[in-house]
């Protein structure tokens, strides 16, 4: 344990820009993100995710934002618990008909102004599963989309590049 | 010896190049295979319908052979499997939501996948108009002093979605009844009737974590059924990204329990190395979770010298870092309080459900498809299965430990010897029906495709079944008598599919 610490505070952190040019990309990519929020809302956003029956592939690069090398939270963006306490609502999967009840309760619970994001191919019209009797098809038949960030799934990179164009249109609520 | 045992006369080396033989067996004999279920003289593999049958695929593990028994349905209802054998129970739940056939004498009949929203039912059999959303009946609890705890679907965390019903009393848990289904979004009907190419890309949206997996199952199953022969390199391709596969998610794992006994540096470490291996794959097959790039008849992408060298590259800062972070584990007492002795899965259990993966392994169950239901190239590999007896968390962190060492060694061993050639064979229809069987060692445990082609060479009916059919039931067992607060630390360490058990 020592070492981890020692090393911890001796060694150059991981999210330094550096010459990989995905890492220089999150770094510009942030800073925007960054400034955006703390010019309009002055503070944080608070993201809600609700996995509305995908393949577990868009929450695992969703799970890569916080790890040491993209760190979301320094650029003001993080994931919280309660919807109660969100001003964003990430939705992946092709919305299905059983998780459609639940992801309706989300929204209504979250106070406004508030804004939806549909992440990955499915969210948009179903994706692959498009079609299926035990899907809604598209998050828009639930709840109002704000933006959509193809991919399948979007990588991190593309996760905060696609969030950008919300921030900028994000008016201190 | 069993009659049933006996009829299990399939090997690995034949289901594996040419069609799967199917033995149509009377209710007498469907029975019997029960029976013989629940004396623990075979393992349930999976079971399945079509419109016109029910399917069991057995595993006899002192021969290691397997073999399909089918009973055609006269009425609408077979003989239950569950009433001698429990882990059939949520399979028979799942044909009858589906398929609208009974298991005759089954204990519980709830549904199971149908919610009763998705305005049909019996999907894929004779479908009707559905009533609308039925209130789901949890198991009924008498005690003094019993206290529910109600999680789900949405979690709190950024994880699938499920309902788990947990009864306490104090702080301790008295039972776990767990709720699925939400995934659930109708892979089976969208299979049938399609290309073998659009099959793979659904298979390899079953469970995102394991992409490689289901995209190698879906293929093998393919091309066994029409006798395709896969191109050597293809072979070893295949094996090297879902070697890559199984890394990231036990490395993403092994951090994630350890974060649930809220000791977050190991989390943030091997998310590090985690983040290594899915950029190295991005490096040498073009996609971070290296999706699509298995299809029927080979593989989608060669790997070039950069590529080789990121992995080259990639192994050697793992195995650079790991065994710190081992050390880190192993040395940090306030863990091992968490991880010792929490959750125990016992033996019997874990054999009786035919437990995978590393489940199956940290409980005694020494079985892993690649070693005894081999497909190339690992018979050309030299690789280690590790086992455990403890069935703890402890264990199942240990047995992730391990197969990650194991599998550096085997991606270094591919890169080695990696042959030449091409890396593609178109997998021709044969102008007749067929049938074929994949079975793929994922890093939850073995992943069973059942596929049937049409004529056409069309998909008829594919089954897929998830290791997590048998390890979500054992997830209620091992929680109980632990604390409420164990439970998120035992769930991370069985880490069960949802979207892949709820297809
Ligand atoms: S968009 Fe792709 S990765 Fe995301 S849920 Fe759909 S199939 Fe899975």
């Amino acid at each position: 344990m020592r070492k981890f610490l020692i090393d911890g505070l001796t060694r150059r952190p991981l999210t330094e820009p550096k010459p990989d040019p995905v890492d220089a990309a999150i770094e510009e990519l942030g800073q925007k993100i960054h400034n955006h929020l703390y010019r309009r809302l002055g503070r944080s956003l608070s993201i809600r995710l609700v996995d509305a029956g995908s393949c577990n592939g868009c929450e695992l690069e969703i799970n890569a934002l916080s790890n040491p090398f993209y760190d979301l939270e320094r650029f003001g963006l993080r994931f919280v618990a309660s919807p109660r306490h969100a001003d964003v609502l990430m939705v992946t999967g092709p919305i299905t008909r059983n998780m459609a009840e639940a992801l309706r309760r989300t929204f209504d619970a979250m106070p406004e102004p508030k804004w939806v994001v549909a992440i990955g191919d499915c969210a948009r019209d179903g994706g692959c599963f498009a079609g299926s009797y035990a899907i809604v098809g598209g998050l828009d038949a639930i709840v109002p989309v704000d933006l959509h960030i193809p991919g399948c799934p979007p990588n991190p990179t593309e996760l905060l590049q696609g969030l950008l164009p919300l921030l900028e249109s994000v008016e201190a609520g | 010896m069993s009659e049933i045992a006996q009829e299990l006369t399939v090997t690995a080396a034949a289901f594996r190049s040419g069609a799967m033989p199917v033995t149509k067996v009377t209710r007498k004999l469907w029975q019997q295979a029960a029976g013989d279920l629940s004396r623990g003289l075979i393992t349930l593999l999976s079971l399945w319908a079509d419109h016109k049958a029910v399917y069991m695929a057995l595993l006899n593990e002192d021969t290691k052979h397997i073999g399909v028994l089918r009973l055609d349905i006269r009425r609408d209802d077979f003989p239950s499997v569950s009433q001698f054998h429990a882990p059939a129970g949520r399979l028979e739940r799942a044909i009858s939501d589906l398929f609208g056939i009974r298991p005759d004498g089954a204990d519980d009949t709830r549904p199971w996948l149908d919610h009763g929203r998705w305005q049909i039912s019996h999907p894929l059999g004779a479908t009707e108009p559905a009533e609308g959303p039925v209130v789901y009946e949890f198991l009924p609890i008498e005690g003094e002093s019993l206290h529910q705890v109600a999680v789900g679907p949405v979690h709190a965390g950024i994880i699938e979605p499920g309902h788990f019903r947990i009864t306490v009393q104090g702080e301790t848990v008295v039972r776990l009844e767990v709720r699925l289904g939400y995934t659930h979004k109708g892979t089976d009907s969208l299979m049938v009737g399609a290309a073998p190419e659009r099959g793979a890309m659904l298979a390899a949206r079953t469970s995102g974590d394991s992409t490689v997996a289901y995209g190698w199952a879906f293929a093998q199953a393919v091309e066994a059924a029409l006798g395709t022969e896969v191109p050597e390199r293809a072979i070893w391709l295949r094996a090297l990204m879902a070697e890559l596969e199984r890394l990231a998610n036990h490395l993403g794992d092994i951090g994630g329990i350890c974060n649930d006994a809220a000791f977050g540096m190991m989390l943030a470490q091997c998310s590090v190395l985690r983040e290594r291996v899915l950029r190295a794959s991005m490096q040498s097959f073009g996609h971070r979770l290296m999706r699509d790039i298995i299809i029927p008849g080979g593989v989608a992408r060669d790997l070039d010298d950069e590529g080789h060298r990121a992995l080259l590259a990639l192994v050697a800062s793992i195995r650079a870092a790991f065994p710190s972070i081992v050390a880190l584990y192993d040395r940090t007492a306030s863990l091992l309080d968490r991880t010792v002795s929490t959750g125990v899965l016992k033996p019997a259990l874990a054999r009786r459900f035919g437990a995978g993966g590393y489940v199956g392994r940290a409980s005694g169950r020494d079985f892993d498809s690649r070693r005894d239901i081999p497909y190339a190239p690992y018979d050309r590999l030299t690789f280690e299965v590790p086992k455990r007896d403890e069935g703890d968390v402890d264990a199942r962190i240990w047995i992730r430990i391990r197969e990650v060492e194991q599998s550096l060694s085997i991606i270094m061993q591919i890169l080695h010897q990696l042959p030449g050639g091409p890396i593609h064979t178109p997998a021709v229809p044969v102008g007749q029906p067929r049938q074929g069987l994949g079975l793929v060692e994922g890093f939850r445990g073995d992943i069973l495709i059942w596929v049937a082609l049409d004529a056409k060479g069309r998909v008829a009916r594919c089954h897929m079944r998830d290791p997590s059919w048998f390890q979500w039931p054992l997830l209620e067992a091992v929680i109980e008598g632990n604390i409420i607060a164990d439970f998120p630390l035992c769930n991370k360490s069985f880490n069960c599919s949802y979207s892949g058990h709820d297809l």
